[in-house]
């Protein structure tokens, strides 16, 4: 009945965790540079939008990623042409349902970071005559180390330990799908308790070393604008 | 010349007013913004800057019309700060403090040979590599000056410099300024609420009350010939009148210090604690009297 401990679940969870945390950094600090400055008064509703992940029920979002990302929809229809993949049922499903599961984790720390960095600053760079994106890349990305380091590890772990989403729109394929909490799921099911014990304490141990790094990077920080 | 024709509702503590100026001001002087807070001083400034917009009118130096708009209307013209290059000395600095003080010179500009010159001029060459966080105030304020000079402004905006500083610096940092508006013949407006300091730097007083320039003078003018015709004079605070055997002693409060004055019975019987007085001299015997209407008040600055 017991399998042999298979790393595989692991370091597929890792790979869509990091492949879902480059991603949504490199989607997010344009975004939360956009909304940490902007005053407009669609700018709750945004904000609400990308938050939603958050409150809503894996269940839910992923029913609606599944119908959004299914070969009957334009976009499914479109990679399924375009770049031969389903979305459904694959890791590249499962990567863009994460991004958006995710998204919240990495935007939030990033705009609040950007929303502390003082305004003079950015008038006293704007004054010297740089623009906006010479200010973000130059003044305030720099400026804003502790929170892009939480953004990241955030995203990275919540990824890591997400679970409804990724069995709703990529079920548990092995290699493909089967990430490491749909694996501990599977054999609980299984009645393998031992490996799942085996699972489920890597995970244990993996989340509280994320969020400890992540206190004492704040703790550290804390002080900096005062 | 540099001229500031424009409009703008603002929202004080104490209700909203216009905001609304006129003024021309030539090239290469040095002109003081005074006014109590919330007067509209720094929102003069940050219109100059291209920080903050006008609702309506003009802005133009020297024949290049950096702002035009009409009320209730998007501006039809209203160059961006990077624009402008006006060179600006923030209240607090807003120095880079993830950049050494070199870094920040550079920032600014990547000419060399200029970072290397204004750091002599402001005396900076040993501390270049410091971060801003390891530098004192007075320090602090060398680099936000050497800064906003290294793109070679042609105005130089600069709000409360030395406010935070203690005297002895503020007068080696006045000291600079001059120098600096020597040797490189900036254009300085310097909002600031110390007199001495006006008189020392500045060519011209634009005093702010409510928005509008009530006061657009020589500090000479301003100060002196308006005042007393007494040599000496200084606004104070009655904080007692104490009795001392057949003589009466006021104790006024004049900036930070305190001075007890011999009052004659006169004196004695318009004169109370919390009166705001003058305190000149008369035959070589300090007299105090009560603040008048053609004094000049230093707490309008």
């Amino acid at each position: 009945m017991n399998q042999h401990f298979d790393p595989e679940p692991f370091l597929l969870s890792f790979r869509l965790a990091g492949m879902t945390t480059v991603l949504l950094f490199l989607f997010c600090v344009p975004l939360a540079w956009a909304l940490s400055r902007s005053a407009s008064r669609v700018k709750p509703f945004i904000e609400a939008l990308v938050s939603m992940p958050i409150v809503l029920p894996p269940t839910v979002l992923g029913f609606y990623l599944l119908v959004f990302l299914s070969d009957r929809s334009p976009l499914g229809a479109w990679f399924s042409e375009v770049l031969h993949t389903d979305l459904v049922f694959s890791f590249e499903g499962i990567l863009l349902a994460s991004c958006v599961y995710s998204l919240p984790f990495m935007l939030q720390p990033l705009q609040s970071g950007m929303e502390q960095v003082p305004a003079k600053l950015l008038e006293a760079s704007y004054a010297l005559g740089k623009s906006g994106t010479q200010t973000l890349w130059h003044v305030v990305l720099p400026n804003i180390k502790p929170s892009l380091l939480t953004g990241v590890i955030i995203t990275f772990a919540h990824t890591v330990g997400e679970f409804g989403v990724v069995l709703m729109v990529g079920g548990s394929i092995q290699g493909k799908t089967r990430v490491a909490s749909i694996a501990i799921y599977e054999l609980v099911e299984m009645l393998d308790y031992k490996t799942a014990h085996i699972y489920s304490m890597i995970l244990i141990a993996f989340s509280f070393t994320v969020l400890v790094l992540v206190y004492i990077l704040n703790h550290r920080y804390k002080s900096l604008w005062r | 010349m540099i001229t500031v024709s424009v409009k703008k509702k603002l929202f004080g503590a104490d209700g909203d007013f216009l905001m609304e100026t006129d003024v021309h001001i030539a090239r290469g002087g040095i002109t003081a913004i005074a006014g109590s807070s919330g007067s509209g001083k720094t929102t003069f400034l940050r219109m100059l800057a291209g920080l903050t917009a006008p609702d309506e009118g003009l802005i133009e130096v020297d024949g290049e019309v950096w702002f035009r708009g009409e009320a209730g209307r998007k501006p039809k013209l209203n160059l961006g700060p990077q624009e402008r290059r006006v060179g600006i000395v923030f209240q607090g600095y807003a120095l880079f403090p993830h950049m050494t003080v070199l870094g920040n010179l550079l920032y600014a500009s990547p000419d060399r040979e200029i970072a290397e010159k204004l750091l002599v001029m402001t005396g900076l060459q040993q501390l270049r590599d410091v971060k801003p966080r390891n530098l004192s105030g007075g320090q602090k304020q060398r680099v936000a000056l050497a800064r906003a000079l290294m793109q070679r402004p042609g105005l130089l905006l600069l709000d409360e410099p030395l406010s935070a500083l203690d005297e002895r610096m503020k007068s080696m940092l006045q000291d600079e300024l001059l120098k600096v508006h020597r040797e490189l013949g900036v254009t300085m407006l310097i909002v600031t609420h110390d007199s001495s300091e006006i008189y020392k730097l500045c060519d011209r007083v634009l005093l702010f009350e409510k928005g509008r320039i009530s006061a657009d003078k020589s500090p000479r003018e301003l100060f002196v010939e308006r005042t007393t015709t007494q040599k000496f004079a200084f606004k104070g605070e009655i904080l007692d009148i104490k009795a001392v055997d057949a003589i009466h002693v006021a104790v006024v409060a004049i900036g930070n210090n305190l001075v007890e004055v011999v009052i004659d019975a006169e004196e004695k019987g318009v004169l109370k604690p919390g009166d705001s007085v003058v305190i000149g001299t008369k035959a070589f015997n300090p007299t105090v009297r009560k603040f008048e209407r053609g004094d000049f008040d230093f707490s309008r600055l």
